[in-house]
């Protein structure tokens, strides 16, 4: 028969919060979050939720969780919210400098170094996600996940944020090689809405962002009209 | 052109009153003192070339007192002028391309580090307590993004331009007359690597005089399309090869303008 009594450090470990809520100081504000990126050829698709919650309150039910780092190159933020935007201010800065500098447009793939280079060398003092992804001369369309740790993995696509762990298995099974922007747009807003509605954490409308050579254009889609949800 | 300092040439924090700064000036010197140092911007690559005369006498190993050197994977320089000075640029340059690889995880453009360079040797001509660098720095290198190779050269000013073809040293002046008659401007033909080897052998074995100069040795680097685009030293093999088909092309040229002079006769 298991033990009731548990010693106190595994006591602090299981006490019903997210691995979310329990890193985070009292108080602090998370992206308990979903957030999702897509390349296609000639440019990426960028997704995420809109909920920004402090525990069971919802601080903000309509928030903009994918910033631009430069002209061609987003970023997705989950985790605490301010870590992430204090992390994505100065990657701006920097890739605003640097441009200047090399009078070019810098790489994605730099973007998500200096982001990774952040993350890795202040990793016991933040907890932040960043999906880093956008359209270069030299790559085209990329996409990084950028974890916790600080690890720097490039992919096709990608998913990040406590809502994600809902739906590893609907992305890996819908998605296809090849996919034109508006596949990649319909698949992205699918995917978000089903881990919207399975996690607490996300929620409100979905984002996103399509990086092309040409442009960027922003869009949401409503939460009474979400492909998928209550 | 002889030109009197007097007063305004004790530092190099002070202009002088027709608007130069002799300390500046006095660096160049330095620089034109140098062994000749010749780079080409060939077709399939970039060629780094530097007359390395045996001035430390019978009991130095030759191959040391390096005047070509690596900065990163894909840039490299050589120096002439006060050697000392310019192993000090060329630390910098690796310093700056390595912490732009840190920093951004890329190669360090070329036109980037060259401006890094300048910018560098420009700082010791506006400081009173230090002295400007007596040195030219020749810079290759090859832009991994843009997939485009350039030559660059930065002076003791710190000024910095890109060049088809460079010379910096004694030997300068004529050397650049025989640069200038390649056909490396855009819509020329251009000069391969292997070409440049031999042309720059002979830039260097024509300026030599007997007597006036000390004997020398030729040291050389590359990059190019036969290296990956990496900078490497020239194979010993490979330069020796060259020296040798450069002398038979001087001597078959001389043996030219002797026929003419007998025919006219």
């Amino acid at each position: 028969m298991a033990s009731l009594y548990a010693p106190p450090s595994l006591r602090q470990q299981h006490d019903g919060k997210s691995a979310e809520t329990r890193n985070l100081k009292p108080g602090e504000i998370s992206s308990g979050t979903t957030i999702m990126a897509v390349c296609f050829n000639g440019g990426v698709v960028l997704g995420a939720d809109s909920r920004v919650s402090s525990g069971t309150y919802v601080v903000n039910r309509v928030s903009d969780k994918i910033v631009q780092l430069h002209e061609r190159i987003w970023c997705c933020r989950s985790g605490s919210a301010a870590d992430t935007q204090a992390l994505t201010d100065i990657v701006k800065h920097h890739l605003g400098q640097i441009s200047i500098e090399t009078g070019r447009l810098p790489t994605v793939a730099m973007a998500a170094h200096l982001m990774r280079k952040l993350i890795y060398g202040n990793k016991d003092n933040l907890m932040a996600g960043v999906i880093v992804g956008g359209w270069d001369p030299v790559e085209g369309g990329s996409v990084y996940n950028v974890t916790l740790g600080g690890s720097c993995v490039r992919q096709p696509f990608t998913i990040g944020g406590s809502g994600s762990s809902y739906i590893y298995g609907l992305v890996d099974a819908e998605c296809r090689s090849g996919m034109n922007a508006d596949e990649c747009n319909a698949f992205v807003k699918k995917a978000v809405s089903h881990a919207m509605a399975r996690d607490g954490s996300s929620g409100g409308i979905i984002r996103t962002v399509v990086v092309t050579e040409d442009g960027n254009v922003r869009s949401y889609t409503e939460g009474n009209k979400l492909p998928y949800g209550p | 052109m002889a030109s009197s300092g007097s007063g305004y040439d004790l530092s190099s924090s002070t202009f002088s009153p027709d608007g130069r700064i002799f300390q500046v000036e006095y660096a160049a010197k330095a620089v034109e003192n140098g062994g000749t140092t010749l780079g080409i911007r060939c077709s399939d690559g970039i060629l780094l070339c530097s007359e390395k005369p045996l001035v430390a006498g019978r009991m130095a190993v030759p191959a040391s007192g390096r005047r070509v050197h690596a900065l990163s994977s894909y840039a490299g320089a050589a120096v002439t002028g006060f050697l000392p000075d310019g192993r000090q640029v060329v630390a910098r340059g690796r310093e700056e391309a390595a912490g732009y690889l840190d920093s951004f995880g890329a190669p360090i453009p070329p036109t980037v580090l060259a401006e890094r360079l300048g910018s560098y040797v420009h700082y010791f001509t506006l400081h009173g307590a230090l002295r400007p660098f007596g040195a030219s720095t020749l810079m290759a290198g090859y832009d991994t993004a843009e997939k485009r190779h350039s030559l660059h050269m930065v002076d003791p000013s710190g000024m910095s331009y890109e060049y088809y073809a460079a010379a910096a040293g004694r030997g300068r002046q004529s050397a650049k007359t025989e640069l200038e008659k390649l056909p490396l401007q855009p819509g020329g033909a251009g000069v391969t690597l292997e070409r440049g080897l031999v042309i720059l052998a002979k830039i260097l074995h024509m300026l030599f005089e007997e007597g006036r100069d000390k004997p020398f040795v030729i040291e050389m680097g590359w990059m190019g399309v036969r290296t990956g685009w990496k900078f490497s030293a020239v194979p010993d093999g490979l330069v020796k090869a060259a020296e040798v088909e450069a002398k038979k092309e001087l001597e078959d040229e001389e043996g030219e303008d002797d026929e003419g002079e007998e025919m006219e006769e």
